[in-house]
């Protein structure tokens, strides 16, 4: 009896998931986030160590040839792990793993060299189907040169930022799953199958507190308001029951002056009682700090 | 302390030892459980309630409540009694009380390192799996196995005929849970992805309950309601139509928590079918137990651990009822996702089984401690604070899941969603505390019971002396 349940409720169900063709969505999460967000060997600490990056490119690094609209590449020093698609072409989708292959060269890759993708596009039967490619193989890219080309200001901590997303707990009380009969016009459209293929984990929630923000950035794409909201959301919305997550501005700001978080409070407090005309100022934050990796995330990935 | 019989040799041990073992550790799991339940109740109510430090953030303690409330208190407690009723009805000892007090030491020690690291933020990710994947082989090895080889083995060196149906539910769901545990946790062993884990994360949370939480928790009551009446169970029949029927029908539904994912349509439909079929199992065990009581009525009133086991299997009624339909498409956009299943998963947890191993932690501590219960007036007042704090948090988590609902289905700004749904987080706050205090006077009585309750003489049982002096 147990047999036959497992049989139905398990192995039926993975023929349909493997069978899973990856969208732009699926690939782009999963080469900005890693081989898997959470605990593993190569992040004990869940700190979001050893995880790719994500860079906005102007302009070809090797030729200097611009490029419009910009390309998003995903950097991988040496040593971090490979997205899930790149470990294991299966995961892919029979379609995109060809393409991803023999297009992509994504097959010819070392570890210990690091290795930079890009995402491009292909007509198949009259169809457009997103693979992945090896830039790293193709074009002879390398993640230092790369990452130099693009600067501080257009790299994404993508990676890192979903991994605060799951430490922090945020989907305890946000979704990142619109549902299909009724939240289309206010929280946008709901994922597709292909949309998960390599994500580890998931977590797209269950108990909803708060609004969806799988589309948020399309919402709302200001990093001002993210930065007020984040430190403390009565800022921007007085009736939130969203927590403060001032401790992810680390110890120091973006000048490296000391933040006084009981100064802080107080003024804030003051303002709170009237005392005070305005709120004090949220601080600048360092450019290596857990909330400059979530902003990125959240304005980047969730389109 | 009882830690000192675990080099003892097994001979040497008091039957009984890793009873209550298990079941102080339930208590002061349930007492720690339902006091982070009312913490983070607070933080929801006023948010700027210990704020700013990252250890007392939602983010972190959320998880930490749900984990020591499932796999501390109503597990232990389920072992608790699965170490006296599997011998007191095969009528034998226990196979081996060594192995049951290391089990319950590997597990107290397991768990409170697994909490403390998911509290600091050592997560998988995954809900109700949170556990980063090596705590989860120390539950499936150190605890699972073991307290699996004691309860079969007991069994299977019983001196009686047949296996009764308590320990036909006890025997399988160990079997079932582990088997739940090495399919669930492997995807993060194998880092299997995408919509497989999402999907094996489910599987997971939906079996925990659906094959063990709430069967073994049914399992229990089938010991306890005769015992204490003296009646016999009403139709063993019945109890076997719904053992049956939960593998069969509870065994699949698990996508139903994800009718909003993108997964086959056919399993999305086969599971909600499925989901109205546990029906079957749910109303044969209500019946079963309700007549059961036939006759012995009064004690509903008179004696505390009937009042606590016949109230779990009356809230196990709106329970199923709600369980049956509200997986169905046709009410569960209304309501997925929204304050409406935390109070059905609270009902599941908290009223229908906590209710029923509160009465089997009361009664089986005080058989194995041969000591009267020190208080019953504080056992009432426990009573009274569990269900009437459990009543207040299921109603004002209903009404706010029907406010969200309503605000998602006409597209009400979510910040107004948040307003109106104020008063009821407050209300959830106060009925969470009211559990919580409750909790902690039984944790007193059932200490001072250890220490000063009145003997028990051989061959009577405690409930018969409630109101002998
Ligand atoms: C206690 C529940 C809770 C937690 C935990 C929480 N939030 Fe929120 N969040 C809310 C609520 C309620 C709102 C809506 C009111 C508002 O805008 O503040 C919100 C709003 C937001 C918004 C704006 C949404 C929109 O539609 O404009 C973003 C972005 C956001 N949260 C991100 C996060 C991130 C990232 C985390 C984790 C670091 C997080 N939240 C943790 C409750 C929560």
């Amino acid at each position: 009896m147990l047999g036959l349940s497992m049989t139905i409720t398990l192995m039926l169900p993975s023929f349909d998931f493997r069978s899973a063709e990856s969208t732009w969505v699926g690939l782009d999460k999963s080469l900005s986030n890693g081989l898997r967000i959470g605990w593993s060997y190569e992040d004990p600490f869940v700190v979001g160590a050893s995880k790719p990056l994500t860079v906005i490119l102007n302009a070809n690094p090797k030729t200097g040839e611009p490029y419009d609209p910009p390309v998003r590449a995903y950097v991988y020093q040496p040593g971090t792990p490979f997205a899930s698609g790149v470990e294991h072409p299966d995961n892919l989708g029979p379609t995109v793993k060809k393409l991803s292959l023999e297009r992509g060269k994504i097959d010819q890759l070392d570890r210990s060299q690091g290795a930079v993708f890009t995402i491009e596009f292909a007509d198949v039967n009259g169809q457009e189907w997103a693979y992945v490619v090896n830039e790293t193989a193709t074009k002879g890219w390398t993640p230092q040169e790369v990452l130099s080309a693009a600067g501080d200001a257009n790299t994404r901590y993508v990676g890192r930022g979903k991994t605060v997303y799951i430490t922090e707990g945020c989907w305890w009380c946000h979704t990142l799953l619109p549902e299909h009969t009724q939240d289309w016009q206010v929280f946008g459209t709901p994922p597709y199958l292909g949309d998960f293929n390599g994500e580890m984990p998931t977590a797209f929630g269950s108990d909803r507190k708060a609004p969806d923000i799988l589309h948020v950035a399309s919402r709302n794409s200001s990093r001002e308001w993210m930065m007020m909201h984040f430190f403390n959301p009565r800022l921007v919305q007085p009736n939130s029951i969203m927590p403060r997550f001032d401790y992810l501005w680390g110890k120091v700001d973006a000048n490296g002056n000391p933040i006084d978080f009981a100064k802080w409070r107080a003024d804030y407090t003051a303002y709170r009682k009237g005392e005070r005309a305005y709120p004090p100022e949220v601080p600048e934050y360092a450019r290596n700090t857990e909330i400059r990796a979530l902003i990125d995330w959240v304005l980047t990935s969730l389109k | 302390m009882l830690l000192k019989y675990l080099f003892a040799k097994n001979e040497d041990i008091p039957a009984g030892s890793s009873t209550i073992f298990f079941g102080y550790s339930a208590i002061f799991w349930f007492v720690v459980g339902t006091g982070l339940g009312s913490f983070n109740a607070a933080k929801l109510a006023f948010p700027d309630f210990a704020t700013g430090v990252e250890l007392f953030a939602f983010g972190h303690m959320r998880q930490v409540h749900v984990l020591a409330v499932i796999l501390g208190w109503i597990s232990m407690a389920f072992a608790m009694t699965m170490m006296y009723m599997t011998p007191a009805l095969g009528n034998t000892k226990l196979w081996s009380e060594k192995l049951g007090l290391w089990t319950a030491f590997n597990w107290n020690a397991g768990l409170s390192l697994g909490l403390i690291l998911l509290w600091c933020g050592f997560t998988s990710g995954r809900e109700y799996s949170d556990l980063i994947w090596p705590i989860d082989l120390v539950v499936i090895f150190g605890v699972l196995v073991p307290l699996g080889m004691n309860v079969w083995m007991t069994i299977a060196q019983r001196r009686t005929q047949g296996i009764y149906i308590t320990n036909w539910f006890f025997g399988a769901c160990i079997f079932f849970l582990i088997i739940v545990f090495l399919v669930g946790q492997s995807a993060e062993l194998f880092n299997l992805t995408g919509l497989t884990e999402g999907y094996l994360t489910f599987w997971f949370a939906h079996n925990v309950l659906g094959l063990w939480i709430t069967p073994v928790a049914a399992g229990i009551a089938y010991y306890t309601i005769p015992k204490l009446t003296g009646n016999p169970l009403y139709s063993h029949r019945i109890g076997h139509l719904h053992f049956w029927s939960i593998i069969a029908f509870y065994s699949t539904p698990a996508s139903h928590h994800l009718l909003s994912a993108p997964l086959p349509e056919w399993l999305k439909s086969f599971a909600s079918v499925e989901g109205v079929l546990i029906l079957i199992p749910a109303v044969a065990f209500v019946a079963n137990i309700l007549l059961t009581m036939k006759g012995r009525w009064s004690m509903f009133v008179e004696n505390v651990e009937i009042k606590f086991s016949v109230t779990g299997v009356l809230l196990a009624i709106p329970l199923n009822m709600q369980g049956g339909f509200q997986q169905t498409r046709a009410i569960n956009w209304y309501v997925h996702g929204t304050g409406w299943i935390v109070a059905h998963a609270h009902l599941a947890l908290l009223g229908m089984s906590s209710f029923l191993e509160i009465a089997a932690v009361y009664f089986g501590l005080q058989q194995v401690l041969r000591r009267k219960l020190y208080s019953l007036v504080l056992a009432n007042f426990h009573f009274w604070f569990v269900i009437i704090g459990f009543c207040i948090y299921w109603i004002s988590m209903t009404i706010a899941g029907l406010i969200q609902g309503a605000g998602k289905i006409y597209e009400v700004p979510y910040i107004d969603v948040v307003i109106a749904e104020h008063p009821y987080m407050i209300a959830r706050w106060i009925g969470g505390t009211m559990v919580f205090t409750g909790n902690m006077v039984w944790l007193y009585n059932m200490y001072m019971t250890a220490r000063e309750g009145t003997i028990v003489p051989k061959g009577r049982y405690a409930h018969e002396m409630a109101y002998e002096r």
